[in-house]
């Protein structure tokens, strides 16, 4: 196996009741790497990383997490892998102190009390240490999850979305500790919404209805859709958004604030359209890098779409 | 016992720890673990104890005499007895009783006198509906002294020639419905058994379904920890609480109901201690075989009914169709149930009580293998 791979798997391929929900997904993180996954909600993120990590059995599909094999090595994954649930999963009764010595005492750590008491101090809980986890609020206990499963020093982070209800500057710190810990060969798969997540990870990857639609750098997915954006600025814009989606050679509309971004795949066709339809108005026109996350949504619209014709 | 390496001893431990917080924690739980066993001993106890008085009597006397009348009489002082007439014949008598009308009848033959004076020691027959053989139990204890008494009043003077050491007639007892009766204090060490059934299963039945509908079962999963580490250290905190409920049924029937101790107290504690990991073990199997909380409380009474019924402690074993009987010997009640009657009334030793304890140990390691086995590794 590649020893530069931190996860290698291919095909991954799972079914609830006869539902497919993750369908031939291969995916490769080298070591040192932040992995962004995205992919809108039930589109199968979840139940990718629970195979990765042997808490669901493929269907079909084989890999390897740090060169173990997700089917029949999963106690060798579990010891040097932190996952970090979606939903909190940690003990509600007991404090912030004792579930994590509780983690320490799992991997059997040497200096555990020395590991739990920095922990602490690291999340700036001291003086609540021994609060119990189910008074602690939202965010907080998303701290505290992600602080248990860094715990023991895991070589690979499966984080099935952090820091989702956390606030900005929490983030912001959660994002360094990431960067910090890549930079030590710690590699990371990261599922997330926030795009400026996404745009803060080494490499992305789409997924949509269980099928992976994109994968690479942020500016390779982009550059793979071959998208033209442009950026529309004045007053009325959602009567504008409306028109424009209907209109062929416009691929789809974003409606900001004070701003529409108009993205089509033939940069001239939709500039003449744009052109036309501004003309005697007062909105303004200018040309614009087309982002990821319009890529993004242009993927869910087109990809949708197909899957509900061919259904 | 088992082979756990020093990285899985620290999983292990860390489980137990983590399950005493938590029950440090469940309050209810807690009260629950003190007062079932309390409560239910006294309800269990007195309402199948409650030391029956003034039962409805008929009487079938073909005699009548002044030592007969003092008989009755004395039968009616004795709180036990209510007399409630005189039966025409054999066959009204038998009627009443099965019907439930009267639970004893009393049947004093004719001669009886004669034959009394004569120094026969005639026999005084009582009919005993013995259903309910706790009911009847002491009512018939309390027979056996008329004869005494009669003897003190009516037998002195020139009779007491009669006066003798053994007494003047012979009270025989004709149990009927149910020969194979219990006593008092049968039911009370029965009581322990049962209850710690039901207190061990419960406990644990849930133990791992609560932490599937709490979420936290995928971290749990998700840790490096064996189906046995999770399975045991789920099981340790509660031998402790078993124990400690033992005690406290012990302490509370010695205190309520007076049950003597002729064994020692240290085979009490280890028969107990094994009884008392074999339940756990069910509880624990239970709650690695069910998807939810309901589930398991559906298993769990699933289990305590064969227990309630074929174990021995509700209807007496020997009485049961034979298939009920190999039923019941699989159960570790049933085994549970004798042994301790045996330390409790008989005093006995840890030698004659093997053939009651392997049955429970063969019990514990099937279901440690069950419960290992269907323990779910995975979310799927
Ligand atoms: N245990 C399960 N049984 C049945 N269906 C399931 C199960 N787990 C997930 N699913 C289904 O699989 C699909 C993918 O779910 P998954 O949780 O992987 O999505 P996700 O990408 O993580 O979504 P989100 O962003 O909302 O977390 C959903 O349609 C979900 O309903
Ligand atoms: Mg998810």
């Amino acid at each position: 196996m590649n020893s530069e791979l931190a996860i290698d798997v291919r095909g991954l391929t799972k079914s609830f009741s006869h539902k497919r929900v993750v369908n031939h997904v291969s995916l490769q993180v080298r070591r040192g790497e932040i992995f962004g996954f995205l992919g809108p909600n039930g589109s199968g993120k979840t139940t990718t990383i629970r195979m990765m990590c042997g808490l669901l059995r493929p269907d079909e599909g084989t890999g390897t997490c740090l060169g173990f094999d997700i089917r029949r090595e999963s106690d060798d994954i579990k010891r040097s892998v932190g996952y970090m649930t979606q939903k909190f999963s940690y003990w509600e009764d007991l404090t912030i102190r004792e579930n994590l010595s509780f983690v320490a005492r799992m991997y059997h750590m040497a200096d555990r009390d020395r590991a739990v008491a920095d922990a602490i101090a690291d999340l700036g809980l001291s003086e609540r240490a021994d609060q119990l986890v189910g008074t602690l609020s939202g965010g907080w206990k998303q701290r505290l999850a992600l602080a248990a499963c860094l715990l023991h020093e895991p070589k690979l982070l499966l984080l099935d979305e952090p820091t989702a209800g956390v606030d900005p500057a929490a983030r912001r710190d959660f994002w360094e500790e990431l960067h910090r810990l890549a930079s030590r060969g710690i590699s990371v798969l990261v599922s997330t919404h926030y795009m400026d997540e996404a745009e803060r990870c080494h490499k992305l990857a789409y997924i949509f209805n269980g099928n992976l639609l994109a994968n690479g750098t942020s500016e390779e997915i982009i550059a793979a859709q071959g998208l033209t954006t442009w950026i529309v600025r004045g007053r009325n814009l959602s009567a504008l958004s409306a028109k424009l989606e209907q209109t062929d050679g416009v691929s789809q509309t974003v409606l900001f604030g004070t701003s529409l971004h108009v993205s089509g795949t033939d940069p001239s066709r939709l500039e003449g359209i744009l052109r036309r339809e501004t003309a005697g108005t007062e909105c303004v026109i200018e040309g614009a890098e087309t982002t990821i996350e319009d890529v993004f949504i242009f993927l869910m619209h087109t990809n949708g779409i197909q899957t509900e014709t061919s259904a | 016992m088992m082979p756990f390496s020093r990285a899985g001893f620290s999983r292990l431990w860390s489980m137990v720890i983590k399950e005493f917080l938590q029950l440090k924690r469940d309050r209810l739980t807690f009260a629950m673990i003190v007062m079932i066993p309390v409560m239910q001993l006294i309800l269990f106890g007195y309402a199948i104890n409650s030391d029956p008085k003034h039962m409805p009597t008929g009487l079938l006397v073909s005699d009548h005499s002044e030592i007969t009348r003092t008989i009755i009489q004395t039968l009616e002082h004795s709180d036990y007895f209510d007399i409630k007439g005189e039966f025409a014949d054999e066959e009204s008598a038998r009627r009443a009783l099965e019907q439930g009308d009267v639970q004893f009848v009393v049947n004093i033959p004719a001669g009886f006198t004669r034959s009394l004076l004569r120094g026969e020691r005639p026999a005084l027959l009582i009919e005993a509906d013995a259903t309910d053989p706790t009911a009847t139990g002491l009512a018939l204890a309390a027979v056996s002294q008329i004869g005494e008494y009669v003897m003190r009043k009516d037998l002195h003077g020139p009779l007491s020639y009669l006066n003798s050491a053994a007494p003047p007639f012979e009270a025989r007892v004709h149990r009927m419905y149910n020969p194979e009766s219990n006593t008092h204090y049968n039911i009370v060490p029965g009581l322990m058994g049962v209850i710690l059934t039901m207190m061990m299963i419960l406990m644990t039945g849930l133990a791992i379904t609560r932490e599937r509908e709490r979420g936290t079962m995928e971290n749990l999963l998700a840790m490096p920890v064996t189906p046995l580490e999770v399975l045991t250290g789920k099981i340790v905190p509660y031998i402790l609480i078993g124990l400690l409920q033992a005690s406290i049924i012990l302490g509370a029937s010695h205190l309520l109901f007076r049950v003597p101790l002729f064994g020692s107290l240290v085979t009490l504690y280890v028969v107990s201690l094994v009884f008392i990991a074999a339940n756990l073990m069910v509880g624990i199997t239970i709650s690695s075989l069910a998807r939810s909380q309901l589930q398991a409380m559906q298993m769990t009474f699933f289990f305590f009914l064969p227990n309630i019924l074929l174990s021995g402690f509700m209807f007496p074993f020997r009485g049961m169709p034979v298939w009920a009987q190999h039923i019941g010997n699989l159960l570790p009640l049933t085994h549970f149930n004798r042994m301790i009657r045996g330390i409790v009334l008989k005093g006995s030793g840890f030698s004659s009580l093997w053939p009651e304890t392997w049955p429970i140990l063969l019990f514990m390691a099937v279901m440690m293998l069950i419960a290992v086995r269907f323990y779910r590794r995975t979310l799927d």
